[in-house]
């Protein structure tokens, strides 16, 4: 079971991995299309990645509610939960 | 009248030079690209070839990490040549609604499409990547090209096999001429040393088994040819309307004279013995730049190296340029970086257009004893081409009976 400290900073990880963008950049509160500019297929391959990762699993119809980096580390933690 | 058609950029990634300088100075001191290759798959498959010729700068060293994982090896290589030719160009400022691409590739998105199939066996559809489709796709690296330039002119890829990078100048000269546009990017991308790709072409007798001496197996001409080496790589060309290159003060290599395009309809890998097919391309090439056989100083011959192939090319030349083939430096370039597939013709482009600005013909190595079947005057030590008004052929023939000829001329 990941803390979410432990849950941002392995989505931090994979954003990064995936957009290049700093992992510091990756906060709670910052959206993933607004501030962070990642579009539908980048989200979706972060979305695959978070899975495997912390063992979830995110279902297509969820993914449109994660709005923010907070949003995904609080489904991912409950999931895990 | 129409319109006068120049090249002012050039670019290339090969397996002799990762830039266009390097590959020149290469390809005028005649070294090979074709190595052993390391991968484990080579000894896992038992594959019949061990080597090929690779890019001597891998696509990483050039790209950033995050924009190489949205594109295709083939697309990675297409967007490095084609950022060199624009770079190249010198042109800071355009209307990009007159700027096009016509980027052409032969296999397209190999790796992507099979590594993706092993995804989906291996872990299943969840973990097949959003990014597959526009990957393995074909047009990738003319979209890709078209993306990062900002041509919205149209984006094209010719597929025609090996014969796909020529066709692409080709349909760049016929888009310009026509008014559809001033500027059009051309080239031509391949990425397929992949297992499957090397199966397949070995399985049809096509590449060479000189697996104790990769460097010495592209020969072509040769009495002991034994099939082509799989080559990988990108070449761009900038071309552009005379009077839009003129009115920006452009350097100008060369002009791209004429070009054609002409189908066999013999055989669906073999070529016409007769090479019937290619000789009518160059007749039509030649006519289409209104040049006369004496004006031919040099010729980039698709010359694979393949035991079938060299020979109908020979033929062709003797047919389509007379007595005066005796007098034309051939260069065989595929000696050097092996076969580039549908990138071949883009980057023979580039070393045909060089070779009339430098005015000097690239070497072709590994030629030991001369088919006596096929007399041509081969370049196998760097030769000055001579001054004056010349004029240089680059012929490329695919698979499908696919004949492609552009002449370049001096300016």
């Amino acid at each position: 079971m990941a803390s979410n400290e432990e849950i941002l900073a392995g989505l931090a990880e994979i954003v990064n991995e995936e957009t290049g963008l700093a992992p510091e950049a990756v906060e709670l509160d910052k959206s993933f299309t607004e501030d962070l500019d990642i579009d539908s297929i980048s989200m979706m391959t972060i979305v695959v990645n978070a899975e495997e990762k912390f063992g979830v699993r995110i279902p297509d119809e969820e993914v449109k509610n994660l709005k923010t980096v907070g949003d995904a580390v609080s489904f991912i933690a409950n999931a895990q939960a | 009248m129409a319109r006068k058609v120049v090249i002012t950029g050039l670019g290339a990634t090969t397996p002799i030079g990762g830039d266009v300088p390097t590959m020149w100075q290469n390809a005028l001191k005649g070294v090979s690209g074709a190595h052993t290759l390391g991968d484990e798959w080579v000894a896992k498959y038992d594959l019949p070839v061990h080597f090929a010729a690779r890019c001597s700068v891998p696509a990483l060293d050039v790209l950033s990490r995050v924009e190489a994982k949205r594109m295709d090896p083939s697309t990675q290589f297409g967007v490095i040549a084609a950022r060199e030719a624009w770079a190249d160009s010198g042109i800071d400022e355009i209307d990009h609604d007159r700027l096009a691409v016509a980027f052409a590739t032969g296999i397209g998105g190999v790796w992507t499409l099979l590594d993706a199939w092993d995804t989906l066996r291996e872990k299943g559809p969840r973990r097949v990547l959003p990014m597959t489709v526009p990957m393995l796709m074909p047009n990738g690296v003319a979209a890709a090209v078209s993306l990062d330039l900002g041509a919205r002119a149209g984006a094209h890829t010719p597929v025609s096999a090996c014969a796909s990078g020529t066709e692409a100048m080709h349909l760049g000269l016929e888009l310009i001429r026509s008014g559809k546009a001033d500027v059009v990017v051309c080239g031509g991308a391949e990425a397929a040393i992949h297992p499957m790709p090397m199966a397949a072409f070995s399985s049809m007798q096509a590449l060479s088994r000189r697996n104790d001496d990769p460097e010495r197996a592209s020969r072509p001409y040769d009495v002991d040819r034994d099939g082509f080496v799989m080559g990988e790589g990108a070449g761009a060309l900038v071309l552009e309307a005379e009077e839009h290159a003129l009115a920006r003060g452009a350097r100008i290599y060369a002009e791209l004279a004429g070009t054609s395009v002409t189908a066999d309809a013999y055989h669906i890998t073999a070529p016409d013995p007769q090479g019937l097919g290619a000789t009518r391309a160059l007749k039509a090439a030649m006519f289409d730049g209104r040049i006369q056989a004496e004006d031919v100083v040099h010729v980039n011959a698709h010359a694979t190296s393949t035991p079938v192939g060299d020979k109908p090319e020979y033929t062709a030349l003797r047919a389509a340029l007379g007595s005066h083939v005796d007098n034309v430096a051939v260069s065989a370039t595929k000696s050097q970086m092996g076969h580039l597939l549908g990138a071949s013709g883009a980057v023979e482009a580039v070393l045909t257009v060089l070779a009339v600005y430098e005015r000097k013909a690239p070497v072709t190595i590994n030629l030991e004893n001369q088919d006596p079947e096929i007399p041509l005057d081969v370049v196998t030590s760097v030769r000055d081409l001579p001054s004056g008004d010349i004029v240089a052929l680059s012929n490329s023939f695919g698979f499908g009976g696919h004949n492609a000829v552009i002449a370049v001329r001096n300016v």
